[in-house]
């Protein structure tokens, strides 16, 4: 074979104490599709980081096309034919297709002569890939599907013969991912070379030629992804023998604990985000509501956990009808037993530059068994706190460290102890395993069925397909703000995939 | 995935960066001072023996400190909420109006202690009533806190002039100022405390509020580290969301916390008004209100901090007057300069060193900023 697209030979990187990335080596073929997969921290993104110049490695050797090559900056990595992705896109919202992908290579002071070059590049690029979009399109007006091509493009564009992918499918319907991987593939079949980052060994083993495992800095494993297997992959992830599935008993609902009739919410544009949405959850039972991201889940979670106002329709929360005035007080809430985990735990959940301990009260602070007189009784709220980081197994097991040096599973285990041990009736509970490393997901889902098999009614809201179906009991497809199908615990993927698309299903049965 | 977050040690953090911004104000001075061909090293030396050569000097320097104490203290309880108070100025000014009511009314009845008990009170509640109406217009409309407060300062002025020119004024008196407060309205030199020490304060008016100062200090490090108060203040603070997701009240937060800036940016006047010049007199805040905001962030919003950052102002204050004094060439004007240098190089440019001392120390690449100080208003 001939020398591989790009090699890495013994690449290290440290912060401080943390050794991000110890001694890989990585050879990637010419003209494949190479997936990396790794828990959180494991150091995927730090490896790319140093691969497109956002960081220097303190050792180690990058090679392209056989060559040893010193990448300072995003720049040089373009220079070199390498483009990169991200996870979040990089693209000025009111600009244009066209105005985006010319953006740092706009070829002159004045940009008529630049424009009508890059119209007629962008043409043919679309040609050869088959990644039609509309040069004159706005991109906030684009649904995420077309913005991820609208960065293909760009990394194209900048001639890019090698394209790193860093978790390119967490914001995609599953019509739209397969739609990726046949772009993918097409470039593949030109000769261009693909990195794809992702905690999705599904996709792992749908696309890619060969894999490498990251695990704690190190690059434990490089295999043929014929000759390997998921539960092989995430063996090696967390260094011990996985549960993918989750074990769970069929479930027994009891009562009505949580109702909602006729929620609506708009949100500040005075767009309605949830339109006229009812559903109960009971007792014993988890309720999954799948959709594509930014199709109301957020902000129907927000509306019933108090964040959020809502402009109609009730909330009835363990047989009480909620006043409007309880409805807009988280505090009242929780008094009343629910239990909200919020989907963005950085920003709500939790309160980084605080101490464990500190987060470990956020919400129950009022609470008088973390208070004594007018003060933070500190010895209660830490001994509390130690007593949830052994049950949950948090680490590093040290409650006055503060919590934004947590790695992300941790963060989301402070959370949830936080949250399930004030053993509440209802918990609402939004994108539990985002960001989080496949060990603690693990341990996370069993959480959730043990609340439920404790005769809680759990109200689960992620974008994760395979995540709803396997934790929920029933499941609620939302799409534009509306429920747009129930289906029970069996469901295909195809058929939710569909409803998440939009697509109406005329339920003749119904 | 998130990048290690790495820390300074303790020690750089709080003592050798703030060390390094200082040294580097004072060798720009120092430029600056070489420039109009004066000697930097004798100005150095006049400065440090005018604050700290003798007992008045200290005693001086002590009294400076304790204005710059009471309104760091204001400028940082707002901080941890948030909240940038810039009104300082202007409640201390109110402050020092609740003051004088209460001495005027007690100083012929009750000592000093008890007019003090009184004189207390009433600064805070002025002060805080200065502070309301700016909070509840945030908090209520979202007029933002800085212009509101920055406002009031004028406003608060122009209030205080009118009051002393038209109707507390002593009558049969040319100039605008309350008659003399009584010994029952006065409060006490620390003349005795420094004889401990073997050093005499001679004229300075290093008073009681000094220790008020100190008390008010460890209060306030009670109210944030160890109340459920402090607690919700600081997740206002730092995570507006977060607070929203725990159920904390933003509207009255916001009034509360800006009563209590407000009151003890007004306790500040207790200092001058009732432990100096034993009147009520035009101007007396003199700019202390700004240079609380010097030294709350330079103490880093903490109650220590600001006990040392507010000594180390009041040295270039005391220091600032004995050099002008002493070296005529060197003008009022080139002492605010050199004021300002401090406050531009520990305050707005603080973390200017931080990168370099932090690779230097091999702590790593990712800088880390300090949580209360990277969110303003």
């Amino acid at each position: 074979m001939a020398e591989p697209a790009i090699e890495l030979v013994g690449i290290s990187k440290s912060f401080g104490p943390v050794r991000a990335n110890h001694d890989i080596h990585l050879k990637v073929s010419r003209g494949t599709i190479h997936g990396i997969v790794g828990e959180n921290g494991a150091g995927k993104s730090t490896l790319m980081s140093i691969l497109y110049g956002f960081y220097q490695a303190d050792s180690g050797e990058i090679r392209v096309g056989g060559k040893p090559v010193v990448i300072h900056s995003p720049n040089d990595a373009i220079a070199q034919g390498i483009g990169m992705v991200h996870q979040h896109f990089m693209l000025v919202e009111n600009f244009t297709v066209l105005e985006n992908v010319m953006l740092g290579a706009e070829g002159g002071a004045l940009l008529k002569r630049g424009t009508a070059a890059a119209r007629a590049e962008l043409k043919r690029i679309e040609r050869e890939y088959g990644l039609e979009v509309d040069a004159d399109a706005v991109i906030e007006e684009l649904p995420v599907g077309l913005q991820q091509r609208v960065e293909i493009l760009k990394a194209l564009y900048r001639g890019a013969d090698i394209l790193i992918l860093d978790e390119p499918t967490g914001v995609l319907t599953p019509s739209e991912a397969d739609h990726l991987f046949r772009i993918l593939g097409k470039l593949k079949e030109e000769g261009k070379t693909v990195i794809l980052i992702t905690h999705k060994l599904r996709e792992i083993m749908a696309i890619t030629d060969s894999v490498s495992v990251m695990r704690r800095g190190e690059m434990v494993a490089t295999l043929k992804t014929s000759e390997t297997s998921m539960p092989q992959l995430a063996e090696l992830m967390v260094g011990r023998s996985v549960l993918l599935r989750v074990d769970k008993a069929s479930a027994s609902p009891g009562k009505v604990l949580l109702s909602v009739r006729g929620l609506t919410v708009k949100d500040s544009r005075g767009v309605t985000m949830v339109d006229n949405v009812s559903f109960d959850v009971r007792a014993g039972e988890i309720v999954g509501v799948a959709g594509v991201a930014g199709n109301g889940q957020s902000e129907l979670l927000e509306a019933i956990g108090g964040i959020r106002k809502a402009i109609a329709g009730e909330i009835v929360l363990n047989g009480e009808t909620l006043d409007e005035a309880t409805r807009r007080d988280p505090a009242a809430l929780r008094r009343k037993g629910l239990a909200h985990v919020p989907e963005d735990r950085h920003h709500m959940g939790l309160v980084l530059p605080f101490e464990e301990n500190e987060n470990a009260i956020l919400g129950y602070q009022n609470d008088p068994k973390y208070l004594s007189g007018p003060l933070l009784d500190l010895d209660a709220i830490r001994a509390d706190a130690r007593e949830k980081i052994r049950k949950y197994d948090i680490r590093p097991d040290n409650c006055r460290l503060r919590t934004a040096n947590f790695s992300g599973g941790n963060q989301q285990k402070i959370v949830l102890s936080r949250e399930m041990e004030q053993d509440p009736d209802v918990l609402i509970v939004g994108q539990p395993t985002r960001g989080v490393d496949v060990g603690a997901i693990e341990f996370i889902h069993r959480r959730l069925v043990a609340m439920r098999d404790a005769g809680k009614a759990v109200l689960l809201v992620s974008v994760e397909l395979d995540e709803i179906r396997s934790l929920s009991d029933r499941i609620l497809v939302m799409f534009a703000g509306r429920i747009v199908g129930e289906r029970g615990a069996g469901a295909t993927e195809q058929e939710l995939g569909l409803l998440m698309a939009g697509v109406e299903q005329r339920e003749a049965a119904e | 995935m998130s990048a290690p977050y790495v820390k300074l040690p303790a020690w750089a953090d709080y003592g050798l960066l703030p060390l390094i911004n200082v040294v580097v104000a004072l060798l720009i001075s120092g430029l600056v001072v070489l420039f109009i061909g004066q000697n930097p090293l004798e100005a150095v030396q006049y400065m440090v023996e005018g604050a700290l050569g003798s007992g008045e000097g200290i005693a001086f320097t002590l009294y400076y400190a304790t204005n710059f104490i009471f309104t760091g203290l204001a400028v940082a309880v707002a901080f941890h909420g948030g909240l940038f108070n810039i009104g300082g100025e202007g409640q201390v000014y109110l402050g020092g109006l609740g003051v004088a009511a209460a001495a005027l009314t007690l100083d012929h009845y009750t000592p000093w202690y008890v007019t003090m008990l009184f004189a207390v009170a009433a600064s805070f509640a002025f002060g805080a009533a200065w502070a309301l109406i700016p909070g509840w217009l945030q908090a209520r409309r979202g007029s933002h806190i800085v212009i509101t407060t920055i406002m009031f300062n004028f406003i608060a002025a122009a209030l205080m002039v009118y009051l002393l020119v038209n109707v507390i004024k002593q009558p049969g008196t040319m100039s605008p100022q309350t008659r003399l407060f009584a010994e029952g309205g006065q409060l006490p030199k620390l003349g005795a405390l420094m004889s401990l020490v073997g050093l005499d304060i001679g004229a300075a008016p290093f008073n009681v509020a000094f220790l008020i100062a100190l008390v008010a200090s460890f209060l306030v490090w009670v109210l944030i580290w160890r109340t459920r108060f402090g607690y919700e203040l600081r997740t206002m603070g730092t995570s507006a969301t977060a607070a929203v997701y725990a159920g904390i009240r933003y509207e009255r937060m916001v009034v509360v916390t800006m009563l209590l800036s407000g009151g003890l940016a007004g306790m500040m006047a207790l200092n001058p008004v009732m432990g100096d010049l034993q009147k009520l007199q035009v101007g007396f805040p003199a700019g202390a209100g700004f240079v609380g905001i010097a030294t709350a962030l330079m103490g880093r919003s903490h109650p220590a901090g600001i006990v040392v950052a507010s000594i180390l102002f009041g040295i270039l204050y005391q220091g600032g007057a004995e050099l002008a004094f002493w070296m005529p060439d060197i003008t009022r004007e080139m002492i605010i300069l050199i004021q300002g240098l401090v406050i531009l190089f520990a305050g707005a440019l603080e973390h200017m060193f931080r990168p370099a001392l932090t690779r230097l120390l091999g702590a790593g690449g990712q800088s880390s900023k300090s949580p209360s100080m990277t969110q303003s208003a």
